[in-house]
């Protein structure tokens, strides 16, 4: 260790959904590279101990081949104006400053945009088109819960401090001695580390999760349920029936669900049935749900398609305009199908957690990549872009969970540029590719280029 | 394009300095308006054409989290109406909700130049700002939610008022306000943390030891002790329930001679017994604006068809929902707000949508004094901004006015007297209702007319029988000098600024603030102020205790 070292209080980490914003990091500035991370979870400390800038990797590359970042954005911007069906993936770990820019590309070369959300809590993102949401921003249920309930996660692993600093120990407002002032329950088909939590554990036969909230859907509102309850669902009626008087009684109750509950059988029939059963709660008490979220900021890339374009994810503008489709403008789709036919791959990494017969056409066609390090994807990269990373070496604007933004403050300067950097350049060109076609066409205007700086 | 340009041959209604349909040449000069140009300035020959100065929206709900929240609700809502690009602009989806660059274009679309957000969380402001970025060709600015803030009823309680106007000050600051937004004041504590339950009455005592009366109070009085250009933007308590115009009138009357802006005033002039059927009182609500100079209000008009209902005030959007029985979104605000959102939609059949449409009607047709009876249909509560037009015309148009009144509930037009109100606007006072009075109730002296000095934001339409058509479609639009809308089509495309004050404050009150934070709020003191870089074009507006 040296004596070059400088300290970044009040630092965020982005490593989760959780997006903690209270990191006191050590930035041993020699070696570029954050030697302390007071206040990380696991997850958090070695996200920042393990990020490392190799300094020799080339910023650019063309089919493997290093050129400037200018030749680069130069054939990016043609790939994508070539395309009839380019594709634009990925976001949800990355600024929201550069998350905007990718979705002024797709709407510019009328391409095809979707994020992760497609293969996370889209089905939460479905179920919320059909039901809505009753839900709070995190300090609210810091400040008020005297029920939270977790439903098909295992935040102790997924989300370390989503215990300790938001939902269950912390002391808020209205619950000055933290867990004691808490019910803290869990819903999940098997023992994991965060059981020891609980106060009460429930655990349903795997795939009976719509049963199970169906049923207390149907006991919150005073209706008989018939005899087999256990046999179909795992789960004993007095133990519904209790939970059913509990959320009934609770002052402010929670709910927070995860990819248990959205990725598994019923998907968001799933996500429906929670949101339904919190909204019906608030017949009684005050009751909110909210989704777990994975990616640092998966929230964001949903809050930017949402309002330039209308739709969360999964959203095609061949057309002119935004449509929304699930199904057939997400990217599993899209590419499984074999209907895009160029790619713009942001922060994300598809070629090696796609099916194999997405991931099979994604390798056929051209990709342009913009990644932080080698990928699965980057390797068959057409070009390829190495970027700084968000929250570690650039500012910009990520969305917690809970829709809360947050402003980064970078540890130490990356050589590499950062995403909205490269994105910006791109749709500079490609608007100057798009409007030379609409003058080729014998049109007229001012050209003027609309994105805003 | 050259920065000078002169229009001719228009007939020009600038109501502020007293234009009322002269023939008048005016000229541009680097986005502002001026005495004279050179001989080889841009000619625009506007014979034939109405120029008025770019449309204000008071009150409206463009930006920010509960706006978005609803756009991600509605994919129905943006599918039958969709927005295509153009060479130099971007594409979108319109709907009561549209997506941002839409919702810039739009607007442009109608003459409107500048819009006001009228809602927004603190924690949000980041939010606004950054959907702002994305929302073109207008100006815009946005009132922060202070009535419910836990830590300013703290201080309200313990009576630490100078805290308390330095605490007002610091957060409109940190969030890049334009005035603070009160809804349904003490009404949050009882929604969130007493079972969905909600106050009643003005003077009702909460559990916390206030009064809604009291919280309106001490905002009124801070903000006119600081002298920001717009007073308290005010949703009055009980909206929408049957005799709620006594708090109404209350709520003024707590202003005293101070200034105070009432929200879509519509929503709250309603007599009758609470859970009956509401009768106007739309007559008494004007008289008392009328008589006090001190008032002003946007109408919040009801327009019959589709709408969005988004609102700080949640118990309200939760009764809403016990009637539309559809899809719901409930999202606190930690130590801020609340908020409810559910689609909606106003039906002439319905005894209480009609009398909603004949109130909002009955106000604008009473009044005496234009200036301080702004339009707006609070968008997208009483239905999309994209309805001005039909508004106007039924404003201007009386025959038009009565051939719409035979298709609407007939009984509840017997409860009001919109059968008997012959006024017909006259285009001046339709630039004053949708231009000059708003742009003077906010205190933005450089909108809202075309004296010298003034913003070069201007809408020229052709003049038109028929004016709903006429307003629909402006033939030419300028924004801060540049011609956006030349000849009905989008020529180029224009990003438009912040409008916000920065009041002064005593540094020392973050040592106040700051405490709370560390145990209620879920995000660092330090990372919760908005910083300039969210901030793209921006103007301040000057307050009487403006800091550098």
């Amino acid at each position: 260790m040296t004596e070059n070292t400088k300290i970044i209080e009040n630092a965020t980490c982005t490593f989760c959904g959780c997006v903690c914003d209270d990191m006191i990091l050590t930035v041993d500035l020699d070696e570029k590279k954050i030697i302390k991370s007071k206040n990380a979870c696991v997850l958090g400390r070695a996200w920042f101990a393990e990020h490392t800038i190799e300094e020799d990797a080339p910023a650019a590359m063309i089919d493997g081949k290093e050129v400037s970042i200018e030749e680069a954005i130069e054939e990016a911007a043609q790939t994508l104006t070539k395309a009839k069906f380019p594709i634009t993936y990925g976001l949800s770990d990355t600024t929201c400053e550069a998350q905007r820019q990718a979705v002024a590309i797709t709407d510019r070369i009328k391409g095809n945009i979707d994020t992760t959300t497609s293969v996370c809590h889209g089905p939460s993102g479905l179920a919320f088109q059909g039901v809505g949401e009753s839900t709070s921003t995190l300090g609210e249920v810091k400040n008020r819960a005297d029920l939270v309930i977790y439903w098909g996660g295992n935040p102790a692993e997924s989300h370390p401090r989503h215990f300790g600093r938001y939902a269950v120990t912390p002391k808020g407002m209205f619950t000055p001695r933290g867990k004691k002032d808490r019910t803290v329950v869990l819903v999940d088909v098997r023992k994991t580390k965060s059981s020891p939590v609980a106060d009460i554990l429930i655990r349903p036969k795997p795939g009976k999760d719509f049963e199970v909230l169906w049923a207390l859907r149907a006991l919150v509102k005073g209706k008989k349920l018939s005899d087999d309850i256990e046999e179909r669902t795992g789960v004993p009626l007095a133990v519904l029936q209790d939970l059913s008087d509990r959320m009934k009684n609770c002052r402010f109750g929670v709910l927070f669900f995860g990819m248990g509950l959205t990725m598994t059988r019923g998907r968001h029939f799933n996500s429906g049935a929670l949101l339904a059963l919190a909204t019906d709660l608030n017949e009684f008490t005050h009751f909110v749900a909210k989704p777990v979220r994975g990616h640092g900021n998966v929230t964001g890339a949903d809050n930017v398609v949402s309002w330039q374009t209308g739709y969360p994810f999964g959203v095609n503008f061949s057309r002119g305009y935004p449509r929304f489709n699930p199904g057939e403008f997400t990217t599993v789709d899209t590419l499984a199908n074999a209907h895009a036919d160029a790619a713009m791959i942001i922060a994300s990494d598809p070629a090696s957690n796609f099916p194999k017969k997405a991931i099979q056409h994604l390798k056929s066609i051209p990709i342009v990549v913009l990644d932080t390090k080698c990928t699965e994807t980057s390797k068959d990269a057409h070009v390829a872009f190495r970027t700084s990373t968000y929250g570690i070496n650039t500012t910009g604007t990520v969305y917690r969970m809970d829709d809360v933004p947050i402003t980064l403050r970078p540890a130490f300067e990356s050589p590499f540029p950062d995403d909205e950097t490269i994105l910006k350049g791109i749709n500079k060109r490609v608007n100057e590719l798009m409007l030379a076609k609409h003058y080729a066409s014998g049109a007229s205007g001012e050209v003027k280029v609309a994105a805003p700086v | 394009m050259s920065a000078a340009m002169r229009i001719v041959n228009g007939k020009v209604y600038d109501p502020a300095n007293n234009i009322d349909g002269k023939i008048k040449e005016i000229c541009i000069q680097d986005g502002k308006i001026v005495d004279s140009v050179p001989e080889d300035a841009t000619v625009i020959d506007a014979q034939g054409m109405v120029i008025m100065p770019g449309g204000v929206d008071i009150h409206c709900h463009i930006a920010g989290p509960k706006v978005n929240a609803a756009r991600k609700l509605q994919p129905e809502d943006h599918r039958h109406d969709v927005h295509p690009g153009t060479p130099f602009t971007r594409s979108g989806t319109g709907g009561t909700v549209p997506s941002t660059f839409a919702t810039g274009y739009r607007y442009a679309t109608l003459g409107y130049t500048t819009a006001m957000e009228a809602a927004v969380t603190p924690i949000g402001a980041r939010h606004t700002l950054e959907e702002f970025h994305d929302t073109p060709v207008i100006d815009k600015g946005f009132y922060v939610l202070l009535g419910e803030n836990i830590f300013l009823q703290n201080l309200l309680r313990e009576k630490r008022m100078e805290e308390f106007n330095e605490a007002v000050a610091w957060w409109i600051n940190a969030t890049k306000a334009y005035t603070v937004k009160l809804v349904n004041p003490g009404g949050d504590e009882p929604w969130k943390g007493k079972k969905n339950s909600n106050v009643s009455d003005i003077d009702e005592q909460t559990d916390e030891g206030l009064t809604p009366r009291q919280i309106i109070e001490a905002f009124i009085k801070s903000v006119d002790k600081q002298g920001f250009p717009h007073p308290p933007h005010i949703h009055c308590n009980n909206l929408g329930h049957s005799g709620n115009y006594i708090t109404t009138l209350e709520t003024m009357k707590t202003a005293g001679d101070m200034r105070a802006h009432i929200a879509h005033i519509q929503f709250h002039s309603y007599g009758g017994e609470l859970g009956k059927n509401p009768v106007s009182k739309a007559a008494e609500i004007v008289d008392y604006v009328d008589n006090h100079p001190n008032i002003t209000c946007d109408v919040g008009q009801v327009m019959f068809g589709k709408s969005t209902i988004m609102t700080a005030d949640a118990p309200l959007a939760y009764v809403l929902k016990g009637h539309s029985k559809g899809k719901w979104v409930n999202a606190d605000t930690e130590c801020e707000s609340g908020c409810g959102i559910l689609p909606f939609n106003y039906q002439e059949h319905i005894y209480m949508h009609t009398l909603q449409w004949a109130i909002g009607l009955e106000i604008f047709l009473m009044a005496k004094d234009p200036w301080r009876v702004i339009l707006s249909t609070d968008h997208p509560n009483g239905g999309s901004f994209m309805n001005y037009p039909k508004l106007i015309k039924l404003l201007m148009d009386k025959a038009f006015r009565h051939e719409e009144m035979k298709r609407v509930n007939q009984k509840a037009l017997e409860n009001c007297s919109l059968r008997d109100l012959d006024r017909e606007f006259t285009l001046n006072e339709i630039a004053i209702i949708t231009r000059a009075g708003p742009a003077r109730a906010l205190g933005l002296k450089n909108k809202g007319h075309l004296g010298v000095g003034a913003d070069a934001d201007i809408t020229i339409y052709d003049e038109m029988d028929d004016k709903e058509m006429m307003f629909n479609a402006p033939r030419y639009v300028i924004k801060s000098g540049k011609t956006i809308i030349g000849n009905h089509e989008f020529i180029t495309d224009f990003i438009g600024k912040l409008l916000h004050i920065t009041p002064e404050y005593d540094k020392k009150i973050e040592e106040v603030v700051q405490p709370f934070f560390e145990s209620y709020y879920s995000i660092e003191f330090s990372n919760y102020a908005v910083d300039d870089s969210y901030l793209h074009d921006h103007e301040i507006i000057a307050t009487g205790k403006a800091s550098s």
